[in-house]
């Protein structure tokens, strides 16, 4: 084994232990945006495509290049765009109502 | 490392440092949206930053640059539009479709590294590590892929949502997986070349396909966490096949994530990953159950204009939504009716189980595109305490989560985190019929006492609810 695939593999579990940290608190209200949203955070797969294309050189290659960066590019946009527009609709207080007594969700129950 | 390198390592552990506090800020309704454009400003970063470092490095051919670009924006633009159009109602396969071109990306990342590979060093030259990592990535990018879009598929109904398996599916099964583990073991050991790679694709995208099609629709919440989960990995893997840490980074914070919904969404209906991914649900082996023998003939019906006056004399009232409300697109309606209710001074809140909608925590979505303020969305452990003291509960369009048998060992249900509606005064009933859920199986509510239905389609019903309504609130 390598130092870097250590290094590699260092960084896979930590992260994945700073994943279940961070997200295990996570309320109900918010299980839809949240699968979006960390969908949209492996859109990051595009970096992995465009690093990709640095080494392509054949036909075969150019085609699922051209797949790849599709895929992972409609991932990425779609995926945020769409997690704001969700977000954007969560607000503590009916629209029409100015939002003028503010108590956290926190507070109630 | 030249400087060069040491400014784009810093950029991406910058980006890779904004996802984790995007993903956390996500965890509030009032900071979630800044999260994830926190999370998105870390992925335009990454995006530059690579864009600088392919500039800088000068080794892509013009072609690929241009296939890149091209492939790019058309899937920007197409993400774009399907993002901006779609409606909530449908959000659980989009999420699913972009779920799957995610890990099929990834699955196309070991399958194009391997080529140049393949052509110039040798592919038996290659470290064991990078061969692992690129069978797997290609497994479950590729299981992923074709899984998502069944999913997906089946929450549009351009599937059948019932489970759908046919004689020798087992069988299929058992030989896909075998091929794919040979096929990826005979590669990783460095065998068999670029054409292992052919048979693991082609028996990757076959399971994915096998292994969701006799899913239930109801199990749906559970499947797309679980592909959720998958996609995750199959990035890390993608990241691991081309050193690239932010790939897996990222790739394992959505694998946390959804690994976490998934168990919560299995735990939410009482059931183990393993026997979701069996089947069960809905299929032939849940049918002989029959705990209430004929319920159809003890039930009350309640007119519009009783269950008016029932909610108008209220004091505390809970919703509980369902399937069905999701489904007839009603979610406007029920939350104008509320609304009136609020105004009129009767204590009014949402009471939503887990899997109340198609993915984890749709139904909170409809609702709160529908204008619901959030502190109204209670999820079960908050709403079951509360029934005792609530003297109406309206149950718009659920069935399963609401049945009193769960609580008795030996239905389709049994042991299943169930709403306790029966504990609360009175109950009203909005359903077409007095059809089975998922579990297929009489639900004992509603030939409580207390129960009364009122037999419409849930969009239907609460218009004429809200009309009724006038009459005593205004």
């Amino acid at each position: 084994m390598t130092p870097l695939l250590f290094a590699d593999i260092t960084v896979f579990v930590l992260s994945l232990l700073v994943g279940f940290e961070v997200i295990r608190e996570v309320p109900a209200t918010l299980h839809t945006p949240l699968m979006s949203g960390s969908n949209a955070i492996h859109g990051v797969v595009l970096v992995g495509v465009m690093v990709l294309a640095a080494t392509t050189n054949s036909v075969l290659g150019y085609v699922l290049l051209f797949v790849a960066a599709a895929f992972a590019a409609m991932n990425v946009v779609g995926g945020y765009v769409v997690t704001d527009r969700m977000l954007e609709m969560f607000r503590p207080h009916p629209r029409p109502i100015p939002a003028d007594d503010t108590h956290d969700r926190a507070g109630a129950s | 490392m030249t400087g060069f390198d040491t400014a784009v390592h810093s950029l991406y552990l910058l980006a890779a440092a904004s996802f984790i506090i995007g993903l956390h800020l996500m965890t509030a309704p009032s900071s979630a949206r800044r999260g994830n454009q926190l999370s998105a400003a870390g992925m335009a970063l990454a995006v530059v930053t690579t864009i600088a470092l392919l500039a800088h490095d000068h080794v892509m051919t013009a072609v690929a640059a241009l296939t890149l670009a091209v492939g790019a924006i058309a899937g920007a633009v197409g993400g774009l539009l399907a993002a901006r159009r779609v409606k909530m109602t449908a959000m659980p396969q989009l999420v699913s479709l972009f779920n799957a071109v995610g890990g099929g990306a990834a699955a196309l990342i070991a399958f194009g590294d391997a080529i140049p590979h393949a052509k110039s060093v040798g592919l038996s030259a290659l470290p064991v590590s990078t061969t692992v990592t690129t069978s797997l990535d290609l497994l479950i990018g590729g299981i992923t892929f074709s899984g998502s879009l069944i999913a997906g598929g089946k929450l549009a109904g351009v599937i059948p949502g019932q489970p759908l398996s046919f004689p020798g599916g087992r069988v299929l099964n058992l030989v896909l997986a075998l091929a794919a583990a040979g096929s990826g073991i005979a590669y990783a050991s460095g065998h068999g070349g670029i054409a292992m790679l052919w048979i693991l694709a082609v028996a990757a995208l076959g399971l994915g396909i096998l292994v969701t099609l006799p899913i239930g629709g109801a199990d749906m919440p559970v499947v797309i966490s679980l592909l959720n989960a998958f996609t995750g990995t199959a990035v890390a893997m993608a990241g691991f096949v081309i050193h690239s840490t932010p790939l897996i980074i990222a790739g394992a914070l959505v694998g946390a994530a959804g690994g976490i919904l998934t168990k919560l969404m299995a735990d939410a209906m009482n059931r183990s990953l393993f026997n979701i991914i069996a089947g069960g649900f809905g299929t032939a082996d849940s049918t002989g159950i029959d705990p209430l023998g004929g319920a159809s003939t003890s039930v009350r019906e309640v007119t519009v204009d009783d269950a008016s006056l029932q909610l108008a004399y209220a004091s505390k009232v809970i919703i509980v939504p369902g399937y069905g409300l999701a489904a007839a697109q009603a979610q406007h309606e029920v939350v104008e009716l509320a609304q009136a209710l609020t105004e009129h001074g009767i204590e009014v809140s949402y009471g939503i189980h887990p899997v109340a909608g198609r993915m984890p925590g749709h139904m909170n979505v409809l609702l709160a595109e529908a204008n619901a303020p959030y502190e109204q969305l209670k999820d079960l452990e908050e709403t079951n305490p509360e029934f005792a003291r609530t003297d109406v509960v309206l149950v718009v369009g659920a069935n399963d989560v609401t049945n009193p048998a769960a609580r008795r060992p030996g239905n389709a249900v049994s042991g299943m985190p169930i709403m306790d509606v029966d504990h609360a005064k009175s109950v009203i009933v909005i359903k077409r019929s007095l059809g089975h859920g998922y579990a297929g199986i009489d639900n004992e509510l509603y030939s409580n006492p207390k129960t009364a239905m009122l037999f419409a389609d849930a969009k239907v019903g609460l218009a004429a609810l809200m009309t009724g309504l006038h009459a005593y609130v205004h």
